[in-house]
């Protein structure tokens, strides 16, 4: 009987699991249209993951000379940049960097004033119309949160492990993979049988492949100053498309280190409490029948 | 009830006290000596569990509202805000949302819980009832929250379940621009979800002690289902059940911290750090994962019965899937109480909980090919258990010997 029922309960399990897997096997973002991007080793990836503040600042150098000539980051203020845990320039950096700036002031006179720390990152276009006119009719999304706006569909069972590594890189996996996802040769990119619409670009992970950006870096085309060790950072694409994601997930989730080491804290507690709490429990219920 | 008292006030304040509103004696009554099972197991924690999950949305959420700003222009950004500037506002806001998902963790299983051993017959019929309304109003609540955000998910998930109201007949349209405020989701909706959002809560909270009172008549359930019959069947509440749930409501912040701490993102959907675009549809438009069992139900009737149109028949069968529960003790009509003396319930039961993740797993797919033809299997299977099976079983199952009491089980296991 015993025997029997095991076997019933065995069946179960393998129709189930037959089941499931059968479902999986579908692959959740055949439907996207893009490439499935590979994953990165982030720095910030994992429960001891921080941010590399060079790769920041790098990525933010990425970020002013090129991207946010068409990209607004309208959640970024100046202050951001010399706060813990971030590019961490220092408040003298970052004033002067500001004074840079003219921002939109009614109060000032001429209607604009130099940037203070405390000034939100100021936009390269007044609105959305005035952005999709320069950019042929493409809205060239706000930078604030994008990182944490992009992912990645995982199959199963991938995305089961994900809850329990804690995988939230996706949009930087994505992010970097777009901008290195162009074909060399410039316009005349789409493979053949796809019909490119005028004015777009293919791109392996971009949905639908059509992009209205243009690939907007090229090899050289930041200058990075060398570090105080003298090494050099290469200046290729791949090197940039890497940082500024980087810097993208820090400007979509600053707080990423605190939030971190205070969990450390927090599990850690919670754990030895748990072990004091069932002691205490099993101390407690050691004379009752139960 | 007071038959459990062995309060006696210690001096002249508390007896002039008691005399006029005996508070302390009600919580020695009810939180202290009131008698309980010695032989419940870790399923029964998770009622204090849940009563944690409440205070600390209820908690996180008062600090929230008190930097939200419920306007169509502004919400997107004052959320950005709470996890940018406000001071621990990042754990915050991940506490709320990630605590909405663990408060229906803790709820499913507590449901499932008391089907498995019967929690819900007599004379516990109005606990469930109760336990039922429960769910329904956290299941409002926790949607309109998701609207609050105010990202691409927000509204189209606001969108799409809002259509819903049209279904019903004549007063449909009337009953959906009620709730939207308008012809489509904008900002009178947020503004009255807002309100909703932070009332409900407080709704709940009452029905929750109504519940719990309700509880408190007959007792605790047990897992073997045999009313208690005399004293030493059960332990005082207290220290026995607030050590042993406080424990458990200690482990279950865990998983809890871990998904704030490291994966505050991961149970949402990317899309929602878009903000609300009524000109842009998202590629999907999924619901939080606590509501898909129940997505699946409400889409899997893609067909016309008669009169009735696939729509309207999708949200009769997603209300019914709600409604049928306040009916369960009346279904399951079987004199054993405890799923662990009925060898053929088990089975079917086992299938019901597995039928569910199906549920959940198939309102996260798109709506074509083998998902549809599961999505009808699934549901068909959801409502034949409460309607058929319940029933019929309760009628023909030769049921196990039943344990004479609670201590003679407990005596059995441990010589066993």
């Amino acid at each position: 009987m015993t025997g029997a029922i095991n076997m019933f309960k065995n069946k179960i399990i393998i129709a189930a699991v037959a089941a499931m897997v059968g479902l999986a096997a579908v692959p959740a973002n055949a439907a996207e249209g893009g490439a499935r991007p590979e994953r990165q080793a982030w720095s910030f990836a994992g429960i001891f993951g921080t941010y590399d503040q060079n790769q920041l600042q790098r990525g933010f150098q990425v970020f002013r000379e090129v991207c946010a000539s068409c990209h607004s980051a309208r959640l970024l203020a100046f202050r951001n940049l010399s706060e813990p845990g971030g590019p961490d320039f220092s408040e003298a950096q970052v004033k002067a960097l500001a004074a840079e700036y003219d921002i939109a002031d009614p109060t000032a006179e001429g209607g604009a004033r130099p940037g203070v720390a405390a000034d939100r990152w100021p936009s390269p276009f007044a609105n959305d119309q005035e952005a999709r006119d320069a950019n042929g009719g493409s809205l060239p999304p706000d930078f604030s949160v994008l990182a944490k706006a992009r992912g990645v569909v995982d199959p199963f069972p991938t995305w089961v492990f994900n809850y329990f590594t804690g995988y939230q890189e996706g949009g930087a996996d994505y992010i970097r993979a777009l901008l290195l996802g162009y074909h060399d040769e410039v316009p005349g990119t789409a493979p053949e049988g796809f019909e490119l619409p005028e004015g777009k670009y293919y791109n392996d992970y971009f949905p639908g492949h059509a992009i209205g950006m243009a690939p907007p870096l090229a090899d050289g085309s930041v200058t990075y100053t060398p570090g105080e060790d003298g090494v050099a950072v290469p200046e290729t694409v791949e090197q940039y498309a890497t940082d500024v994601s980087a810097f993208m997930m820090w400007l979509a989730e600053p707080h990423l280190v605190s939030r971190k080491q205070t969990g450390f804290a927090v599990l850690l507690f919670l754990v030895l409490f748990a072990g004091l709490m069932y002691a205490t429990k099993r101390k407690l219920w050691a004379g009752i029948e139960h | 009830m007071s038959e459990h008292s062995t309060y006696t006030p210690g001096n002249a304040v508390e007896k002039w006290l008691d005399d006029r509103l005996p508070v302390v004696r009600f919580a020695k009554e009810h939180l202290m000596d009131f008698p309980t099972p010695k032989n419940l197991n870790y399923w029964w924690t998770f009622g204090a569990i849940l009563v944690m999950c409440l205070g600390v949305q209820i908690v996180t959420g008062v600090i929230l509202a008190m930097h939200y700003t419920p306007n169509i222009g502004l919400a997107f950004d004052s959320v950005e805000h709470i996890r940018r500037d406000v001071n621990g506002g990042r754990i915050i806001q991940a506490t709320h949302a990630v605590g909405a998902s663990m408060f229906f963790v803790a709820l499913y299983i507590h449901m499932f819980r008391g089907l498995f051993y019967g929690s819900y017959k007599a004379p516990r019929e109005i606990i469930w009832i109760l336990g039922v309304l429960i769910f329904i109003l956290t299941v409002a609540t926790a949607f309109m929250g998701y609207i609050l955000p105010w990202g691409q998910m927000s509204f189209w998930g606001a969108t799409v379940i809002s259509n819903i109201f049209s279904a019903i007949p004549l007063i449909g349209e009337n009953i959906k621009q009620l709730v939207l405020g308008g012809f489509a989701v904008g900002n009178p909706t947020l503004n009255r979800f807002f309100s909703l959002h932070y009332l409900l809560p407080f709704v709940i909270a009452a029905i929750v002690a109504l519940h719990i009172w309700a509880l408190h008549v007959p007792g605790n359930n047990n897992p073997i289902g045999v009313e208690v019959k005399e004293s030493r069947d059960t332990v005082p509440f207290h220290p026995y059940y607030t050590m042993k749930d406080l424990f458990a409501m200690v482990l279950f912040m865990i998983p809890f911290a871990w998904f704030v701490f490291f994966a505050p993102d991961i149970l949402g959907h990317p899309d929602n750090y878009i903000m609300a675009d009524s000109q842009v549809t998202p590629a999907h438009i999924v619901p939080e994962w606590y509501l898909l069992p129940f997505y699946t139900i409400l889409r899997a009737i893609d067909f016309n019965v008669l009169f009735i149109d696939s729509k309207l028949g999708g949200v009769i069968a997603m209300g019914g899937a709600l409604l049928m529960l306040l009916i369960v003790p009346w279904l399951d009509t079987s004199k054993v109480r405890s799923g662990t003396f009925r060898p053929m319930f088990k089975w079917f039961y086992a299938l019901f909980a597995i039928n569910f993740v199906g549920l959940t797993y198939l309102g996260a797919q798109p709506a074509e090919g083998i998902y549809t033809v599961l999505a009808k299997v699934c549901t068909a299977y959801y409502f034949l258990y409460f309607l058929v099976i319940l029933p019929v079983l309760s009628r023909i199952e030769v049921t196990k010997p039943l344990p004479t009491s609670i201590s003679e089980s407990v005596l059995g296991k441990a010589h066993a």
